[in-house]
């Protein structure tokens, strides 16, 4: 519903606008009021359904969230008489019907009240541990996230039947094993929230890698992950790694066109053409780094956005502060270490001191088996040969990276710098 | 006396098969009708299917969970416990409390309520009277 293959008629473009802005609220609060992930989403789903027949016929409500919210309580109190197998069924239905009998003002849909929580919520029980990282991934952008079943299998390359079933499977084990609907208490909370964080990034990732499959697809992985982000900033604003997340995911996206160029060659970032840099998202990914900062709790996230943005922050690629750079790598590879950050480091340190310094802390990593078959180990190596003068060298770690290439775009430009060594 | 355990081992099956299962139910409930009337029985729990399953380590102090069951390896089963829990969370704290995580493997599954047994039956067809409920308990 949300991928614009309806045509742009008012009725529908209304649907489809309420569906991406108001779906996960309205199901986020009625999965609480019913007790049930499934009974709630199916009756949500009931009431965008219903609303693509009522409003054709009536028009477009004044305010489509609390029409969508109505519609989807009755369609759960309908469901709910049906299904005698929820547990506590009876205070469900009478605390649902209470709240259909209520004539008041629905709640507004911004954001202060506790309906925020309740998406809070839906977010901790998507990330559950004892769901399967995938699954995590999946239920997230389908609660709360505007996609389909369809699209997020297109976007991960796997058949819908099967994207399907991970999902009704994540969602019966939420049922059947009580995986609890609650923000996760204090002691737990530091844990599941990184658990979260890293959902939201891997969702992000996956579109930004674009590894294969439909670039424009891919693209609306990133959309997501970053209005996740920004949803987490809003209800999770005292924690410096949202906002680190957030600000390090909008500064990568504002690069995403910039990084193929018009004949599709892909362009590393000292090739880009920095006018197609998204400014308003590089401001937007700035202040949240600087937000993020002012909380005094360093982390990962907001290391990498630092480092993100000394790069997009240079006036052109040979005033970027490598010395800095390289110094924000070395933090993030005492708070995390990992031989795909000390990769990070030497390729920084290279800049910043010559390309003998670059080697000599790359050095150690090529002997480490695990790094045998990571490509952008042996072109960073190959990149320091053919600057230190090693030609010969330098064509024997690029054709190793060549042949690690599962990108048709990387592949041809480490071809072209191959061939620009001879 | 002596008190023994017994285990229930089966595949999982299709649908249209674990249909025909269930509408056996009420040859269970005069199974567990018999051992109960011959002061045999102590217990018993229908356990949801292993998709439902989370496991539990302990490793250098580190709770490791995992989605699905335990998978089959050297280690046998050693004993059960049956705790009555808020959630699953509260599950899974008390899992990893147990000593024997710290070198074994905790498998999490959710027992099901006797009121969803008796529905499932039902609903495959099964002419299952209320007093089951009791029977099954």
């Amino acid at each position: 519903m949300s991928g614009g293959a309806h045509p742009a008629d008012p009725v529908s473009a209304a649907v489809a606008r309420a569906f991406r802005d108001e779906r996960a609220i309205v199901l986020a609060t009625l999965i609480r009021q019913a007790g049930d992930f499934q009974l709630a989403e199916d009756a949500v789903q009931d009431a965008f359904e219903a609303a693509v027949t009522a409003w054709r016929r009536d028009g477009v409500p004044a305010n489509p969230g609390a029409w969508i919210t109505t519609a989807a309580r009755r369609r759960a109190i309908d469901r709910l008489r049906r299904d005698r197998s929820v547990a506590a069924r009876a205070e469900r239905l009478a605390e649902l019907m209470r709240l259909d009998a209520q004539h008041e003002e629905e709640p507004t849909m911004d954001d202060g009240s506790s309906i925020v929580d309740d998406r809070l919520r839906l977010i901790f029980t998507c990330c559950h541990p004892a769901l399967q990282m995938p699954a995590r991934v999946a239920l997230t952008l389908r609660a709360l996230g505007g996609m389909t079943t369809g699209e997020i299998a297109r976007a991960f390359l796997v058949e819908e039947p099967t994207m399907g079933k991970r999902i009704v499977r994540a969602k019966r084990k939420i049922a059947d094993a009580h995986i609890p609907y609650r923000v996760p208490a204090d002691e737990e909370l530091p844990d599941r929230l990184r658990g979260v964080l890293r959902v939201v990034y891997l969702i992000f990732n996956e579109g930004y890698a674009a590894t294969g499959g439909d670039r424009l697809v891919r693209g609306e992985l990133c959309d997501e992950a970053i209005r996740l982000g920004e949803l987490l900033c809003r209800l999770m604003p005292d924690d410096a790694e949202v906002w680190g997340l957030s600000a390090l995911m909008l500064l990568h996206d504002a690069r995403r066109d910039a990084r193929v160029d018009p004949s599709g060659r892909y362009a590393a970032l000292d090739e880009q053409d920095r006018s197609l840099w998204d400014r308003s998202r590089i401001r937007e990914g700035l202040a949240r780094l600087e937000h993020a900062v002012r909380l005094r709790r360093p982390g990962e996230y907001q290391l990498q956005a630092a480092i993100t943005a000394l790069q997009i922050q240079a006036p052109d690629p040979e005033a970027t502060d490598w010395a800095q750079i390289a110094e924000l790598y070395g933090a993030l590879a005492r708070l995390n270490p990992s031989p795909v950050i000390e990769l990070n480091r030497a390729v920084a340190v290279g800049l910043a001191d010559g390309p003998a310094a670059g080697l000599a802390l790359l050095e150690p990593l090529l002997g480490d088996s695990a790094l045998e078959r990571y490509q952008p180990l042996q072109a960073a190596h190959a990149e320091l040969l053919s600057r230190a003068g090693d030609a010969a060298g330098a064509a024997r770690a690029y054709e190793r990276a060549i042949a690690l290439s599962a990108n048709d775009v990387e592949r041809a430009e480490l071809e072209r710098r191959l061939g620009a060594l001879r | 006396m002596s008190q023994y355990m017994l285990l229930v081992y089966q595949e999982e099956v299709d649908p249209t098969e674990q249909a025909e299962r269930e509408a056996e139910l009420p040859l269970y409930v005069e199974f567990f009708r018999s051992l109960r009337e011959a002061g045999l029985l102590v217990g018993v729990q229908r356990l949801h299917s292993t998709e439902s399953a989370t496991t539990v380590r302990v490793r250098g102090g580190e709770t490791e969970i995992t989605d699905g069951p335990f998978a089959v390896t050297k280690e046998f089963l050693a004993g059960y416990y049956i705790v009555d829990c808020a959630d699953l969370d509260e599950a899974l704290k008390q899992a990893a409390r147990f000593p024997g995580a710290r070198y074994g493997t905790v498998e999490v599954r959710p027992v099901m309520p006797v009121e969803q047994w008796v529905k499932v039956a039902r609903e495959a067809g099964a002419d299952v009277p209320d007093q089951a409920v009791e029977d099954l308990a």
